[in-house]
């Protein structure tokens, strides 16, 4: 993340571009996303994670839980659309569509009040 | 990945697929906490084989290890399908061990139960991406079916190409809503159950044949 002051009475929030993550293999996506959030701040991405990148960031986060210091996160996406990329050399090539708009945080900071096709809305408190 | 080497993978999936297609399959029965997975396995289990696979409880990350039960046999209409039945810890993206002290737990114990329900959710993702031909996907009823854990593990499953069966379970329950199910997974076919009764397990059956046989 870009050098910034912190400003310890307010909540960071990261908006990475999906041309950003286009250039990160799977594990350097998962460890940016980690490792922002284990510092406090809210990762929201343009285009979202692949089904597989989803799994291996809940596996990756399970192992990184520490009583006391990190208790995982929440992660919310709009529901996936059923008008998807469902094409057989889609699903062949395992090219799902997975441009939706995702919010990640600390599971202590940050709490979803609501969710639905078109709106999601959290409530983000500091640390 | 390069082009050449997902299409290799993709054929690589299928080939492993129709080769193994003798051995038993093995079908991972998936949901969130508390949804009646491991109610459900042990139904299973004894209805064909005589044993249980696994201690339930209404606490909350009872099952942190993926547990197999080998060769259930089911007969369904003249045909016979055997699985292996693998129950698998509910899936989740936060675990904090405050939440087990309110289970009368001392710190320590739910330290480690914590621990455990964290090891077990990471072992249950992996199972889900290299060793499980179908799954069962349960849900409660009785609570809200449209959560982000609902959400990836369903695209998950959808992305491997797996076969799934979602069930609806304790519809013994007052506050069961099984159309809320039936709309949150347009795309699947939803069954409904309660696995602590035994109730519609004979549909859930001829389903499993169906799906898995």
């Amino acid at each position: 993340m870009p050098e910034a002051t912190p400003n310890t009475d307010g909540v960071q929030i990261d908006l990475i571009s999906g041309a950003r993550m286009d250039g990160l293999r799977s594990m350097e996506k998962i460890r940016l996303i980690l490792d922002t959030v284990r510092d406090g701040n809210i990762v929201i991405l343009e285009e979202g994670l692949s089904p597989d990148e989803e799994s291996k960031l809940i596996e990756v986060t399970m192992n990184e839980i520490s009583p006391d210091e990190f208790n995982g996160i929440e992660i919310e996406t709009y529901p996936r659309s059923q008008t998807g990329d469902k094409s057989f050399l889609g699903r062949l090539m395992g090219k799902e569509e997975t441009k939706k708009l995702t919010v990640i945080g600390p599971a202590n900071q940050i709490e979803t009040l609501h969710k639905d096709e078109n709106l999601i809305s959290a409530l983000v408190s500091r640390r | 990945m390069g082009l050449l080497t997902e299409l290799r993978d993709s054929i690589s999936r299928v080939t492993d697929r129709l080769f193994s297609a003798s051995e038993p399959k093995r079908i991972g029965i998936y949901g969130p906490p508390n949804a009646g997975k491991t109610t459900l396995a042990n139904r299973i289990a004894r209805d064909w084989t005589g044993d249980a696979v696994g201690p339930e409880s209404h606490i909350p990350h009872e099952t942190r290890r993926a547990r197999r039960k080998e060769n259930v046999t089911i007969e369904r209409n003249g045909r016979t399908v055997t699985i292996d039945v693998v129950d698998t810890p509910g899936v989740t993206t936060k675990v904090d061990y405050n939440e087990f002290l309110e289970h009368d737990m001392e710190k320590d114990d739910a330290i480690r139960r914590s621990r455990e329900a964290t090891e077990g959710v990471a072992e249950a993702m992996h199972w889900l991406r290299e060793d499980v031909d179908g799954v069962i996907y349960v849900l409660d009823s009785s609570t809200d079916p449209f959560t982000q854990v609902n959400t990836m593990l369903i695209g998950i499953i959808e992305s491997q190409d797996l076969p799934v069966l979602i069930l609806a379970n304790k519809v013994d329950l007052e506050d069961s809503n099984i159309q809320r199910i039936a709309n949150a997974f347009p795309q699947h076919e939803t069954i409904p159950l309660s696995a602590l009764e035994g109730d519609n397990m004979d549909e859930v059956y001829d389903k499993i044949a169906e799906y898995f046989g």
